[in-house]
């Protein structure tokens, strides 16, 4: 029902992620008829990351990147396929297995604000998975939490403030300690840049640079803006109707792109830019 | 303390706008407490004046409106006049049996309806199976309901109808008294839970199942926080805020809340004595069985105002979303 991958690894990279033939399929009804048909949200896609490196998922909307980021991070259940987190099989966990190994993939959302409890303080979204992984004592968890406050640069002082006291780029943050707190191996990046301006883009950039640098963290970026996908990551792949259309390293997917749809990414993104230097000339 | 004292004093302010809209109201109804006397053509038309003239039915509204603001102020909220008693205590025996029955509703529509919104909520299953019934109960207006629990009741006599307390009760043990009334209370509150129910358990089911759908239910999973974890620590908290501001609305319909019920069910509470006071025109019962609801209504907005304020953070601290 769903062919195979034929994917080939190379055995000499240390792997943090591997995706070989990845499928979601989702079923929808008719309204009439109620007669059922089939759509590949992902249709059979194939990749991998390497410790410390990042891949981006670039592709318009409504080609399956999120999907992805669902099916990687096992929010939801893949149709077909096989994801390798270093060398375990995560796609066949169920139960406890699943909630113990889900914690080395960490999602960081697009919306910061509506993916903490708005309920907690900065220290309380922070110490949640220390607690439920049980990692020390409440004094313990509280002085971790500070420590990670003051490794994504924000006052350890702020601890005890509600996250909805925060601004975009502060909840980001939080976000991104929060994930940092259980230590873990591969960071999904969904369109984690989206709702913030250049400037903190450019901030929040810099710090996860630092931390990949420092962690060796692998990244997955699910992103439409070119421009930071340059900047961030080592190799991207282009998504188009569930499948992965073009991939290779960042510099050759730009330099000279084959298919249709990566010309049409970076043809908007060049025109995107050459308006923006153009603004940039008149107001100066 | 200013808090309270804002709140103080627009209770104040709504309690006068509620008496004056009750008084405005019942002066454009045709006609006095006396008018059916009329008909009667044993009573002179002399007669019927002087009685409107000893009870000052015919004088001019605001004086009526001044008068009862007085007796407002003294605590006895004007006269009866068809049961020649202050307004207060007639309202006070039939409030308390009205409390006690709406009390004992409310408890139990909250015991059954938090879990059932909970349980559907988070279960897909479990919400088809009650979706159903829901709809139903939502569907029947209040007064089928009643009337069916009533024909049952009354067929399978499983269940005393009318009164509070059987005839004779009077001579019975404490213990075989609380037994009787518990009887006697068993149906309207049972029509009360079956109104109340899938109401409350709809709004509880919906806000459960829009914080379950939030992307901080999603992140919480993917920081392998468990489901029961994820229920009482992530959803119900969140959840809660809708459920409390319901809560409110609960409290403020204890006095309201149960009339057409008790009228049917022959309870001897608010429903009746207002339902009768409203129909031979005994202006001053209606106006204090108003007062007593807006009084209610207002306590009961108050008291989900301070439970918000307790549970949500965002409230306290006065953060922005």
């Amino acid at each position: 029902m769903f062919p195979a991958s034929n994917m080939l690894t190379d055995p000499h990279k240390s792997m943090a992620l591997r995706v070989c033939g990845l499928y979601k399929q989702y079923w929808r009804r008719a309204v009439i008829w109620r007669k059922r048909t089939k759509i590949f949200a992902v249709n059979g896609i194939d990749f991998e990351i390497a410790t410390g490196q990042t891949l981006a998922l670039v592709g318009s909307s409504g080609s399956g990147k999120s999907t992805v980021a669902r099916c990687i991070s096992r929010q939801e259940r893949p149709s077909a396929g096989q994801i390798w987190l270093e060398d375990k099989e995560i796609s066949v966990l169920r139960g406890s297995a699943l909630r113990c190994e889900r914690t080395s993939i960490q999602l960081i959302f697009q919306d910061p604000a509506t993916s903490m409890n708005p309920h907690f303080s900065a220290a309380e979204a922070i110490e949640e998975p220390l607690v439920v992984q049980k990692r020390g004592a409440r004094k313990q968890r509280r002085e971790r939490s500070r420590e990670l406050m003051n490794l994504v640069g924000l006052s350890p002082a702020w601890a005890d403030r509600n996250v909805m006291n925060f601004s975009g780029g502060q909840r980001q943050r939080i976000a991104i300690a929060r994930a940092l707190a259980i230590e873990p191996k591969v960071l999904i990046l969904d369109e984690a840049f989206s709702g913030l301006d250049l400037s903190t883009q450019a901030q929040i950039a810099n710090l996860l640079l630092e931390l990949q640098a420092t962690y060796s963290l692998a990244y997955l970026l699910i992103s439409h803006d070119l421009g930071l996908v340059t900047r961030i990551a080592d190799t991207i792949a282009v998504m188009s109707q569930g499948k992965i259309v073009e991939q290779g390293t960042a510099s050759a997917i730009l330099g000279s792109p084959d298919h249709p749809e990566t010309r049409k990414l970076t043809a908007s993104w060049t025109k995107s830019q050459s308006v923006f230097s153009a603004k940039a000339g008149t107001t100066t | 303390m200013n808090y309270l004292l804002r709140r103080f004093l627009r209770a104040l302010l709504l309690m006068i706008g509620v008496s004056t809209l009750c008084f405005l109201l019942s002066e454009l109804a045709p006609g006095t407490y006396f008018e059916d006397l009329r008909l009667n053509p044993q009573i002179s038309q002399q007669t019927i004046a002087t009685l409107n003239a000893r009870y000052g039915l015919e004088q001019p509204i605001a004086l009526r409106y001044g008068r009862w603001l007085e007796a407002a102020a003294r605590g006895d909220f004007g006269y009866s006049i068809a049961y020649s008693t202050p307004v207060a205590s007639l309202l006070w025996t039939r409030a308390g049996n009205t409390l006690l029955l709406t009390i004992t509703a409310m408890l139990l529509t909250w015991i059954l309806a938090v879990p059932v919104g909970v349980l559907t909520g988070s279960s897909r299953r479990l919400d088809k199976i009650t979706a159903v019934a829901s709809s139903l109960l939502i569907s029947i207006p209040e007064i089928v309901i009643a009337v069916a629990l009533l024909v049952v009741a009354v067929h399978t006599r499983m269940l005393p109808v009318g009164a509070m307390q059987s005839l004779g009760s009077e001579d019975l043990s404490t213990l075989a008294r609380v037994k009787d009334i518990l009887l006697h209370i068993a149906l309207p509150t049972a029509i009360l839970v079956l109104i109340g129910l899938p109401i409350i358990a709809q709004h509880i089911r919906s806000s459960v199942v829009e914080v379950l759908e939030a992307p901080y239910i999603r992140a919480a999973r993917g920081l392998g926080i468990g489901p029961v974890r994820i229920l009482f620590r992530h959803v119900l908290p969140v959840a809660a805020n809708p459920a409390i501001s319901l809560f409110g609305f609960s409290l403020a319909a204890l006095v309201s809340g149960s009339l057409l019920v008790e009228v049917i069910t022959g309870w001897p509470g608010l429903g009746p004595l207002i339902l009768e006071a409203t129909l031979s025109r005994d202006l001053f019962v209606v106006v204090g069985g108003a007062m007593l609801s807006a009084v209610f209504m207002i306590g009961g907005n108050f008291v989900a105002d301070l439970l918000l304020l307790v549970s949500d953070p965002r409230i306290r601290t006065g953060a922005q979303d």
